[in-house]
């Protein structure tokens, strides 16, 4: 613990750990010291003098942003003098901005605009022409209005720091200087829209939401996004039941700040030209519109039929769907359609993972761990790509407090920049030759990829110190859900033994079965169905519900409330964004069925079947409150052997890219817009 | 890109004087150096430097910005610079400044079509003791007047 | 040399103008050349060094007047870094021409100047960090430090006493900020001249992270007579904490301008009447920038004054550089005080709000003004502008441009005043 250093600051007396800004201090006493250049978290730059404080005895005026507390110190934030060079920086700042206000993106939620508003520099004594540079498109996402830019660098230092891209940069001097993109007149990078978010002014704004609408026309759902498996919040912006951008404002979820490309823009699927919006019924070889009721009973009559006589039926789930759903489905199949045929597509070992696990409770590492711990070791992963809320925290830990990173991977990686150690090798083999290193990290998080699987997760655990926790880095927003909730041939949720075990979905896809339920998934992606009849919820037209015999139109993510668990085993509540018309959640076809089928399975409400989640799968019992208000719970998870039967050696990431989301991705413009380069790969 | 031996040479030892992992030191005066034998900072000098000194073209891009001396378009073969800085000011600069322009029909960091002069109109560069001053390329030349401007472009011409 | 010298010159830094050869080594050599050295490492411990250049009383010869040894003193000898000492060649406040002729007459001095400060915090890597327009003075200086290589002066073992120190020069590319001494550093790191925040001091971390003892080159120039005489001696030189003597360079309106070494505390009137002839023209001075054009102007009647550090602070203004600037009755002060931040508005790096915007407004509001499009509100504008700037900039550059604005609009307000109403400036084509 560093000492405690008292002083005073607008005459509210405290204390601080040493070290601490006045800025932070000031912060903890209510006291909101303004800043454009300052951002917790980024280099200190002491640029646009905003936090210019009086301090007794010092002979001018001091930077908050810079200056640590010291014993005794007595700090004034808001006296005339003060106010004075605040007022006088914002005339400089306003000097050459366009103050076109009423038409900027930023209008209503401008730092700069509020400042001013504060401290009355409304009036310009700049009658001089100002100096006009034209817009400036740096990427389908990212647009540069260089006049209304503040040069705070905030965008500059994000990109570096935080993203460890480096694509922003500063050209010219003076007053000619300039933010750049590290390709003259455009940008290549992550297009993750840090700079945009950060941008205190509307100088960097949104190619997908710009000159859209106005800040206060909108409502606002903070949701998880539905892309990878980190659980990034991302807060939807919806007018009139549109989405029209996503973004993470507030900072509330596990990712601060941090969104990357997917969780920022590739909403836009919602509305994609090719979304289904009524059941589709084959008659003959087409598959024609049919009503929600004669779809509904079509697919209810022939599971009843095959139930009845004893047919197989093969079940197969999603890693996007809820947990909610999740759960749902498989009680469904087990209970209802007595089959054990249930499997999802798997990505990571997670299984292997917590079996390893038993009797070392607690080595499960949260987001927060990343950020935290003492070392970090990623194995096999390509974290920039896959993984960008973990790569992102990684950075943060090294900046902040300066962790050591290993990195084992046969290809060069982003993390590489930062790694203390980087061995250019695969798997166990390579954590063989830094094994005494870390032998030595007593708080160390280990990010294992797709390879690290079966027997082998166990020999990591093994050569590594027991006060380790893992991560088994898996690929969609709610894979290591559909783990838990028991989407598997032999586990029920909980990871409780099957009793008898089914198919794996390899199996099924290749088997005749008299029907194959396929919801949310595209397993027959280049492969054609061998079952008797297919049943797909879905939101587009695959290739899988191309050979559909009943297709129903589902609802995204987005647009459900329930649960995702994310890489890190971390339960968070998806809000509904906008309400959509024709789709319905995979919930509610689910207890359409049911009920069509005659049978009472539970009520299809997401927050009935999250109760019974929470009562009756192991490691689920999490605090509801928590819950509720948006926040990340941690499961548990079983702490004893798990007894895995038949082979399920099956597990295969899709590799997608910052710039692909599966099938799903297809459907995203914007993230097709971005990928242009198509240089991005995930090497194995 | 490959420049001349001399260069080269040059090139190779300053790398050499910085300390391990430090070798951006050399950024800016390679920058010069090369321009000097190139004309400019072209797109091929950006790439070439960041090459040999491990940065990104942007990292070079923007310490190009930065330092006036360093141009993205070639200066003429003789690149006059006269010095208005207050010193300069005081003892005549301004006239031989517009003087300069009138003569050499160039305005501020203006080539003329041949290539043979280029001008600009510079901060102080140190000859404030010998003002007003102007400098050709590197050479200095003190207390000029117009006169004596004519007789450097005279002589320049005929270089 | 570019001018003759005076004879009321003191000449210590200067000894060695005007000798055949004197940037030569052999020349260097047989005037005392590479003795104090040999003496600071026969006889003085390096706190004995620093102990001497601490009673000489040589403060920063660059503008801020920091005394030379305490700024050594800082160095954290102990620590594990690696030393480093870098010489402020970046020569660039208007009205300063002094460090060219250092380098150009007697490269070596400079050179022993900084071996012995490495000799002192234990250094064993310098660079001469040499703006990019003094070309032929980096020539000057390869040759000079290839000599002393030759001569065993620098590289490994000097003079078999087991001290290694090795010396480079180092371009600058046109930057005035690259003279601010956390800009410097950044460039010599290549990167953009944009200053650093302080604490930490370069003594501290300073090149390449690490402790650097950065001085002008005039500072390290005195350095080795102070080894060879005595800090006592040299100190005595000048008045009570300024010590030796300081090449001041007379510049402007004035008979005899020129670069000429006088003692600190050298009264201006005797350095603008005895030194350097007097005004020009037979015509009566108007004003004076002591110390190059980041000084409050003083009015001809406020000149009376000794040349030193202190004195020049207690009359409002600073010793600076070293560049007196010498203003006759025939000047327009507004024209004065727009030259000045052009050119400020030029150098500012841009880095923080007020200088950046703050010299770019008062350019173009300086420049209407003085032709004749300026509104009496207009005079005030210039002076709160300029006051919002004044200490609160991220760096010195920003009073530097201040400072000037301010004390011109302050003491020649009648001469703006003369420019309102679309009046042809009183002083055009007098010159």
């Amino acid at each position: 613990m560093p000492e405690l250093v008292k002083l005073t600051i607008d005459g509210k007396e405290i204390e601080v750990p040493a070290g601490t800004l006045v800025i932070n201090a000031a912060r903890q006493v209510g006291i909101e010291i303004p800043a454009f250049c300052y951002y917790e978290g980024l280099a200190l730059q002491a640029a646009c003098r905003m936090c210019l404080v009086e301090v007794e005895k010092a002979p001018k005026l001091l930077t908050a942003c810079t200056l640590p507390v010291a014993k005794d110190m007595i700090v004034r934030t808001e006296t005339p003098q003060v106010a004075a060079a605040r007022k006088g920086m914002l005339e400089f700042l306003l000097a050459n901005h366009p103050l076109d206000c009423p038409v900027c993106d930023k209008g209503g939620e401008c730092e700069l605009q509020d400042m001013t508003f504060r401290y009355g520099a409304g009036e310009s004594r700049f009658s001089e022409e100002k100096q006009h540079i034209e817009e400036q498109q740096w990427s389908p996402v990212v647009f540069f209005d260089r006049p209304r830019c503040i040069l705070c660098f905030r965008c500059v230092r994000i990109c570096n720091e935080g993203m460890g891209v480096a694509a922003l940069g500063v050209i010219n001097r003076g007053a000619r200087s300039e933010i750049a993109p590290n390709k003259g007149d455009h940008l290549e990078c992550d297009e993750c829209g840090m700079c945009i978010d950060i941008c205190p002014v509307g100088a960097l704004t949104s190619g997908i939401y710009r000159y859209k609408t106005r800040p206060w026309e909108m409502e606002y759902a903070g949701t998880i996004c539905t892309h990878c498996a980190d659980g990034c919040k991302t807060t939807l912006s919806v007018r009139n039941g549109r989405v029209i951008r996503g973004n993470n404002r507030d900072h509330s979820g596990i990712n601060g700040e941090f969104l990357c490309v997917k969780g920022r823009y590739a909403f836009d699927f919602l509305e994609h030209p090719e979304r289904l919006h009524q059941p589709l019924v084959r008659r003959g070889v087409e598959l024609q519109h049919a009503s929600w009721k004669e779809a509904v009973a079509l697919v209810a009559a022939k599971f009843n039929e095959v139930r009845e006589r004893g047919g197989a039926f093969g079940v197969i789930g999603s890693a996007r769907t809820t947990n909610e759903e999740n759960f749902y489905l498989q009680k469904f199949a087990r209970s209802w359609l007595n089959t054990n045929n249930i499997d999802h597509r798997r990505s990571g070992d997670v299984v292997a993972l917590l079996d390893a696990l038993a009797g070392l409770p607690g080595s499960l590492a949260t987001t927060a761990d990343v950020y935290h711990a003492g070392a970090v070791l990623i194995v096999g992963a390509d974290l920039a790509q896959q993984h960008p809320l973990l790569s992102f925290q990684v950075r943060a830990n090294v900046r902040h407090h300066g962790a050591r990173v290993y990195v084992v991977h046969p290809h060069p990686q982003r993390e590489d920049k930062v790694a203390a150690q980087v061995v250019r090798a695969r798997g166990l083999a390579g954590i063989g030759q830094i094994r005494e290193k870390l032998a030595g990290e007593q708080s160390l998080v280990v990010l294992f990829g797709e390879h690290i699987q079966g027997a082998d997760v166990r020999r990591l655990v093994e050569m590594l110190p027991a006060t380790a926790r893992y991560v088994a880095l898996v690929d969609y927003a709610n894979s290591r859900g559909a783990l838990d909730m028991g989407l598997l041939p032999d586990l029920l949720p909980g990871y409780q033994p099957a009793p008898a075990p089914g198919l794996s979905l390899q199996e099924m896809v290749g088997a005749s079965l008299d029907v194959l339920w396929v919801v949310g998934a595209n397993p027959l992606q280049g492969r054609a169905r061998a079952s008797g009849f297919l049943v797909v919820q879905e939101l587009f037209l695959t290739e899988t519900a191309r050979q559909a015999d009943v297709v129903f139109p589902a609802a995204a993510a987005y647009e459900k409330t329930g649960s995702f668990t994310n890489v890190c085993g971390e339960v968070q509540r998806l809000k509904k964004g906008p309400a959509v018309a024709g789709p319905k959640t995979d919930l509610e076809i689910m207890g359409l069925l049911a009920r069509q089928m005659g049978h009472e399975l539970a009520p299809p409400l997401p927050e009935a079947v999250f109760e019974e989640i929470r009562r009756s799968v192991a490691g689920y019992n999490i605090p509801y409150a928590t819950f509720v208000t948006g926040a990340a719970s941690a499961t548990q998870y079983p702490n004893g052997p798990i007894a895995r039967q038949g082979s399920s050696e099956l597990i295969r990431s899709a590799r997608d890219t910052l710039f692909t989301s599966g099938t799903l991705g297809r459907y995203c413009s914007v993230l097709n817009s971005v990928r242009e380069r198509d240089l991005v790969r995930v090497e194995e | 890109m490959t420049f001349s031996a001399e260069l080269e040479a040059r090139l190779a030892d300053m790398v050499k004087r910085y300390p391990p992992g430090h070798l951006r030191g050399a950024l800016v005066p390679m920058l010069l150096y090369i321009q000097d034998e190139v004309g400019a900072i072209t797109e091929d000098v950006v790439q070439e430097v960041a090459t040999r000194l491990q940065l990104t073209p942007l990292q070079v891009e923007e310490v190009v910005g930065y330092y006036s001396m360093l141009r993205r378009q070639p200066a003429g073969r003789h690149h006059v610079q006269v010095c208005t800085n207050i010193s300069c000011l005081l003892r005549g600069g301004e006239k031989v400044w517009d003087h300069a322009r009138r003569q050499l029909n160039l305005q501020h960091k203006e080539t003329s079509p041949d290539g043979q002069f280029s001008l600009e109109e510079v901060e102080c560069i140190g000859a404030c003791s010998w003002a007003p001053a102007v400098q050709v390329g590197y050479d200095y030349y003190h207390e000029m007047s117009p006169e004596k401007f004519d007789e450097l472009v005279e002589k320049l011409k005929n270089q | 040399m570019y001018n003759a010298p005076h004879p009321l010159e003191v000449r210590i830094l200067t000894r060695r103008f005007g000798l055949p050869n004197s940037a030569s080594i052999d020349t260097y050599l047989a005037h005392d050349g590479y003795k104090a050295i040999e003496k600071a490492l026969a006889e003085m411990t390096p706190d004995k060094i620093i102990e001497e250049v601490k009673a000489s009383a040589l403060r920063g010869r660059g503008g801020a007047g920091f005394p030379a040894g305490l700024k050594w003193s800082f160095v954290p000898r102990q620590s594990p870094k690696p030393k480093y000492i870098v010489v402020n060649a970046d020569e660039s406040e208007p009205g300063t021409c002094k460090d060219r002729l250092l380098m150009e007459n007697d490269p070596h001095q400079l050179i022993e100047g900084a071996l012995i400060a490495a000799r002192a915090v234990d250094a064993h890597a310098g660079y001469i960090y040499v703006r990019g327009e003094y070309r032929y003075l980096i020539d000057i200086l390869d040759r000079a430090i290839g000599e002393a290589y030759q001569r065993g002066y620098l590289g490994k073992n000097i003079l078999g006493s087991g001290f290694d120190f090795d010396l480079h020069t180092h371009s600058g590319a046109g930057a005035y900020e690259c003279g601010e001494e956390s800009a410097l550093l950044e460039s010599l790191e290549g990167k953009r001249g944009i200053p650093r925040i302080r604490p930490p001091f370069p003594a501290v971390v300073g090149a390449f992270g690490c402790p650097t003892v950065l001085n002008n080159v005039e500072t390290f120039c005195s350095v080795p007579w102070i080894i060879l005489n005595g800090g006592a001696a040299y100190a005595n030189l000048g008045t009570r904490k300024n010590g030796g003597t300081r090449l001041f360079c007379l510049s402007g309106h004035i008979n005899r301008p020129g670069v000429y070494e006088l003692p600190m505390g050298f009264p201006l009137p005797r350095m603008i009447e005895e030194v350097g002839g007097g005004v020009w023209k037979g015509r009566k001075l108007k004003a004076v920038i002591p110390g190059g054009s980041s000084c409050p102007v003083l009015k001809a009647e406020e000149t009376n004054l000794p040349m030193d550090f202190d004195s020049l602070q207690a009359a409002g203004s600073m010793l600076g550089s070293g560049g007196v600037v010498i203003i006759d009755e025939d000047t327009c002060m507004v024209k004065a005080a727009l030259r000045i931040m052009r050119f400020y508005a030029h150098e500012s790096c841009g880095w923080c709000i007020p200088c950046r915007e703050g010299t770019m407004w008062l350019g173009k509001l300086l420049t209407r003004f003085h032709a004749g499009a300026g509104t009496m509100s207009d005079i005030d504008l210039i002076r709160e502008l300029a006051q919002n700037m004044l200490g609160k900039t991220f760096c010195p550059l920003g009073d530097a441009a201040a400072l000037p604005t301010i004390s011109i609009v302050k003491k020649f307000r009648e001469e703006f005043e003369e420019h309102l109403n679309g009046r042809k400036c009183p002083h055009e084509g007098k010159g």
